[in-house]
Order: C-alpha cells, then structure tokens, then sequence
C-alpha cells in the first residue's frame, strides 16, 4: 500500500520535471540564458584571476645610483646580467630614472608597476666586504601586481647573488665551480605536490564553481518555479487533483535539478577546454557529489518556497541567501584564510562541504572512503532540513 | 451521502490574518443542481470555491460531498470535483493536447481512456484542429473553453466555476453558458458556479446564494427570490425626473415605503419600495416638491434588484459613477484569494 503510493508519487513527480523541463526547453531565450550564465561565469572567474605566478612585459623602472669604485662598476655588470636574464624571459620592461623621488612620479602616472634601485654605495660596498643594496620599489595601490613582482625579482637577484657567490668561492678557495653550488646552499629547497602535474587557481576554484552553480540553479529557481505557478494559477490545477502534494515539489526538484546539472555540465567542459583542468577522480562521483548537494540544501529551498508569497519575494529571499553563501563556502578563496568568525559561519554551510569534497575528487582523485566526513555531513543537513521542509509546504499548500 | 445532498456545507469560515473572508455559510447542494453563488467582488465566493476543492482549508466549520469530509478526506474529495478556476489552468508553451494529458495523468487515467478522453473533450469544444497548437497561441475564448474540458477530465460528480465567464466577448460568453448547461444535462453532474454578474446566475442556476461580506443573505430559486421584490406589496419602478435634484432624492430616500433610491444617471432613478400606498405615495413627494415627471416604468424585477432590496445597497461599485458600467473590476486585496 505505501509501496503503490510512493510509486504513484514518483510517477505523478516525474510528470510534473516532464512538463517543466518541456516549458523550459521552448523558452528559447530562457534557453539561451541557461547556456551563457556558466560561459560568463567561468571566463570572467577564469581570467580575472591570475593563473600564473610569472610576469609578463611589466614596465618598471630602474635607478644606478651607484658611481662605481675607482674603474669598478659592479652595479653595471648587475644590469647587464639582469637585462640578460630579461631577454630570455621577457620579465619587464625596463626604462631608466634617476632617483627614488622619480620612480614614484613614473609609477603615480601609472607608466611603470615597481622599480629597481641600486644604491650609490653598492659596489664599494661590496668590494669592502659588505652587502651591497637593492630596493625595489613597489606600488600598493596594486596589492596582488606588488606581491608578485616582488616574490619575482626577489627570486632573480637572490640567483644572481648565489652565482656571484659561487665565482667569488671558486676563485678564493681555488675550488672548481662546480662544486661550490652546495657550499653557497647547502639546503635544496624541492616543492612537491601531492599528485602529478601543474596546477593553478582555476583548479581550485573550478570544482567550487560547478557546486555553487548547479545549487544556485536549484536554489533560486525551485521558489521562482512554485510561486511563478501559484501567482499564474496553474498550482491549482495539480493541487485539485488527488496527488501527494509531495509529488509537485519532488517533480519540480528534479527539473531544476535536471538543469543545474546541465549547467555544471557545461561548467565542467569549458573549464577542461578552455584552462585545462582535468578531473582525477571518478566522473560519476563527481555528478553524484554534485545531487547530495541539492539534495542536502533543496529543504531550505522548499521553507523559503512555503514562505514566499510570490514570486518575486522568492528570488530576493534566496538570492539574499545565495550570495554571502558564494563567498563564505570556500568557492573563490580559501576558508582558511578568513577570519575565525567567518569560518564558523562558513562550517555551517552545505556549500562549503560540497565545494570541498568535489575538489577532493576532481583534484586529488579522492574516492568515496576519503570523503566520509563531508557525505556524512551532507547527509545529515539535507535530512534535517528535509525533515522540516515537508510538514512547513504540506501547510503552506492548503493556507 | 443520504436525502440526495451532493454537497453539505456547515459553518464554514475562513479567516485571513483576523479579516473574516467566509462567515459562517451553511448550505446544501443536490445531486445534478445547479448552484450558484451570486455577489461582489471580494464577498467571499472564491474562498468558498477554493474550500470546497480542497485548495484551503477552513479556519472552522466542515463541508462534505459526495459524503467526504473536504479536510479528513481530501483526496476522495479531490477524485469527485473538477475546477474551473478564475485564473486559466493552463501552460501556454504546452500544446492543446499536452496540456489535457498532463492534467489527466495526474489522475492516474490509463493512457488509452485518456487520449479517448483528450479527443472527444477536443471535439466538444470544436478545438480538434488545435491540438498540437501551443495554447499560448489562443484567443481568449479558445482558451476557456480549454480550461473547462480540463476540469472534465475525471469526469467529475461535481464541477466548480469560479467566474467562468469573465473577460470573454459575448459571443464565447454565451458558448461557455451552453456548454455548462450541456454538461449538467447530459452528466448529471453536479455544478456551483460564482459570478458576479446576475443574468449568468439567472440563466444558469436551478438555485442561487446571494453572499455579501462572507454570509449567505438569502437562498432560493431565481423565480423565488424574485418574487421577494415584485410581490403584492413590492414595486420596483424607474422614473424619469428632468429637474431631478438632490433635495428631492433625499426626500424619497426617507419615506418609510421607500427600500432604496438609485440614481442611474442625470434624469432617471430606479426606486425600490413595499406597501399598496408607495406608488401614489412617491408620485406625491415628486410633485410635491415641484418635480416634472417626465415617465414612470414599472419593471420586471432582476436578481440586481433582489441584491438591493436584500442588502440595501447595489451590487456594483457605483459611488463615484453614476452611469453603471458593465463589468466593474474592484481591485482586491491579493491575500483574500488565497
């Protein structure tokens, strides 16, 4: 008897996701929307964020304080080492000023991003046993330029001054040059990844963009669809009829559902043509993690729905939701880079567990076993949330 | 289901946020009656309807029909009823035909009773040639009739019309009006239609409810409630006064065989009143305070009429208009439909 009944439910909700996606499929325009949202989603996350840590043609500027000692110019010899350096990697651009006072000018014009000073006691110094200076300049109007040109030409004079240190080396001490590396640095310093293979921003923020799309599908679209029924009236002829009113929200799920995953779908194949990411793990898993996440949040989906009084009440309630949600969950920046009270927040969050567990697969090629915390607390969320959703719409349906 | 009650209805209330929509309204119903429920806009005839097909639940009181409690046995209820709701129960992406086999389907119809089903309904309303055409795509009329053969597919012992005449041209009004009529008659199926509009209660209705403010006022056959106002002691008459002022109306308005006094427009009142003496009574007032009487029409009385006498105040919204308009449409506050 229960058996009859679920099995009618779930035939009556397979009906009603029929007849949506039917709707959704011949609104052209709609159509057109569904297909773009992800396209722009993903070139604008894809290429406003920096995927390499290289530069590339920046202009700076570059000051030689330093007068030389006697017929000595070590800060010379610096500039044609580092020009040549530049000519292999195309680094910077570089254009000459002649004092602190006028990098500062150039980079307030916006004509160079940092600058390079040589001091002007650099070579005495240096022939004197002691550290000769260089100061780069940086523009902090420009945090993200300033860091990298920093971290990058911190790395290139770091190489020149170890490749003069080994010459000096090897000439004092007579050894070959050679050997005089390990002498120099004694430590080599290896980064290895715990997979194979290069990875960049976009492999971190792809898998968090997939969960946060094919949920927000879900999300705003759920209440929009109910209540864009309800004010038209066509809610009426499937309440009138003798269904479990279950059916009407299980059928919608599913058709929003069908077109969230759609949607991550086109995600996923953007982001492997155009930035070449790869998914690691099992692809099914992947769509699997993907169905637990609207599982896990659809119930807040149907209160939200139950309390909306029409349709555009509807989308600013889950939009007022979904938005401090995109930030908080980890999708574009690392929870562990907030501050203590916003990652609390953010635990309490489905998203967070979904975009989570999704970049454990895609990334890391995790499998199920490596994923039982985040299941388990995917589980549990949309059971409870379940378990309040059905009795608040079963109400809100005969108000 | 016993005395040949359809539909029993008790006490029933609604309660919007402490405004009372449905006050109390106890009625029955017979098997294959036609019942209508007549008054204004906002009286509470919708949230009856919408009570009555399980769609709200009362605040207090019970209804049955077909012998199911509406709230304990809903879905019996739903299996016996179909509705024709104010709003169009259709999807204008949905051709003609997937539209009445998804509605169907949610009666779990076996596909071949069904599409036997889809096409004779089709044929009925003279849309066979439409059926693979987006319902969208439909005139206004093309589409009522739609939304009605969709409340038929159950084949239900009770159909509900919430206005089913409304915003259709004249021509579509009078073919919906036959329709209903036709499948009283042919199914026996019992019928409560609202409106607003007396004549489509005249012509349709075996019974009629008067309701205002959420209270049946009075409930009889149309001839019944007629005679109410054009007995031995009722007049219903209409008097052209081209000097008509205000001061004369108000005197008319306090006679004691006087019911009402409404102006139609500049020159011409309608006047309601009881007692032998009324004629000669107002004939004197007019005269008496130097009024030309230009003609004096006794009339038929209307279900508009009944409305007034019963009430005391008219039907449509004429406060600020004294030239009665055909279907005035007061905006209502949204909650007091749902």
């Amino acid at each position: 008897m229960i058996n009859m009944g679920a099995k009618t439910m779930i035939s009556h909700s397979l009906r009603i996701a029929w007849k949506d996606l039917m709707e959704l499929f011949r609104n052209r325009m709609g159509l057109v929307l569904l297909i773009l949202m992800p396209v722009f989603m993903m070139t604008m996350v894809g290429f406003i964020y920096p995927s390499e840590t290289s530069l590339n043609n920046v202009d700076i500027a570059l000051v030689n304080e330093d007068p030389g000692f006697g017929n000595y110019s070590l800060s010379s010899t610096f500039i044609t080492t580092l020009e040549t350096i530049n000519n292999n990697a195309d680094m910077m651009t570089l254009t000459n000023a002649s004092n602190l006072d006028e990098v500062r000018t150039i980079i307030q014009n916006g004509d160079a991003e940092g600058g390079i000073i040589i001091a002007n006691d650099f070579t005495s110094n240096i022939l004197n046993g002691e550290q000769g200076i260089i100061t780069i300049v940086t523009d902090q109007s420009n945090p993200q330029m300033s860091a990298m040109i920093q971290a990058v030409l911190g790395e290139v004079f770091q190489e020149m001054g170890t490749a003069l240190a080994q010459q000096n080396i090897a000439n004092q001490l007579g050894i070959d040059l050679n050997n005089t590396l390990a002498i120099v640095k004694p430590y080599n310093i290896q980064v290895q990844g715990s997979i194979e293979g290069d990875f960049s921003y976009f492999d971190f923020v792809a898998p968090g963009i997939m969960a946060m799309t094919v949920m927000m599908s879900v999300m705003t679209g759920l209440p929009a669809a109910i209540s864009q029924e309800r004010e038209v009236g066509t809610l009426d002829g499937m309440m009138v009829a003798p269904i479990n009113r279950l059916a009407v929200i299980l059928g919608k799920t599913l058709a929003q559902m069908a077109r969230g995953i759609l949607q991550g779908t086109l995600i996923l194949i953007l982001a492997t043509i155009l930035f070449g990411v790869t998914v690691h793990g099992n692809i099914l898993l992947v769509f699997a993690l993907l169905l637990l996440g609207v599982f896990s949040f659809v119930g807040l989906g149907v209160v939200l729905t139950s309390f909306a009084k029409d349709q555009e009440t509807a989308v600013m309630m889950m939009t007022t939701i979904m938005f401090p949600m995109m930030f908080l969950s980890g999708v574009f920046f690392p929870i562990e880079q907030m501050p203590w009270f916003m990652q609390s927040i953010s635990k309490v969050l489905p998203l967070t567990y979904v975009a989570d567990a999704l970049r454990k697969v895609m990334v890391l090629g995790a499998d199920i076993p490596a994923l039982s915390t985040e299941l388990s607390i995917l589980i549990v969320f949309g059971a409870v949330m379940t378990t309040i959703a059905v009795p608040v719409f079963k109400r809100a349906m005969t108000r | 289901m016993e005395n040949g009650n359809m539909i029993e209805v008790r006490d029933l209330t609604k309660k919007f946020n402490g405004f009372t929509a449905v006050d109390h309204v106890s009625f029955d119903v017979k098997e294959s009656e036609v019942f209508g429920l007549l008054g204004p806009n906002g009286a509470g005839k919708t949230t009856i309807i919408r009570m009555l097909s399980t769609l709200t639940r009362p605040t207090e009181g019970t209804a049955r029909i077909g012998g199911y409690d509406i709230v304990k046995r809903d879905n019996n209820v739903r299996q016996l009823v179909g509705l024709v709701s104010e709003k169009m129960i259709m999807y204008d992406r949905l051709t003609a035909e997937e539209n009445l086999r998804f509605f169907g389907k949610l009666y779990n119809l076996p596909t071949k009773v069904l599409n036997q089903r889809i096409d004779e309904q089709l044929e009925l309303v003279q849309l066979t040639k439409w059926k693979n055409s987006k319902v969208g795509t439909f005139s206004t009329g093309m589409r009522q009739r739609m939304n009605v053969i969709r409340a038929l597919l159950n084949m239900p012992k009770v159909l509900f019309l919430d206005e089913p005449t409304l915003g259709l041209d004249p021509q579509s009004t009078v073919e919906v009006r036959e329709f209903v009529k036709k499948i009283n008659r042919e199914n026996k199926t019992t019928i409560i239609l609202t409106t607003h509009m007396m004549n489509e209660a005249d012509i349709l209705c075996d019974r009629i409810g008067i309701i205002d403010h959420g209270k049946i006022v009075t409930l009889d056959t149309s001839t019944n409630l007629k005679k109410l106002v054009s007995g031995d002691a009722a007049t219903v008459m209409k008097m052209e006064i081209p000097n008509l002022t205000q001061k004369l109306v108000t005197s008319l308005q306090a006679l004691d065989c006087v019911k009402s006094v409404s102006q139609e427009n500049a020159s011409h009142l309608k006047i309601h009143a009881t007692g032998n003496e009324a004629f000669d009574t107002i004939i004197d007032t007019v005269r008496a305070a130097k009024g030309k009487i230009n003609s004096v029409e006794n009339l038929q009385p209307t279900l508009e009429d009944v409305f007034l006498y019963i009430t005391g105040r008219e039907m449509r919204d004429k406060a600020d208009n004294k030239i009665s308009v055909s279907h005035p449409r007061r905006p209502m506050p949204k909650r007091r439909i749902r």
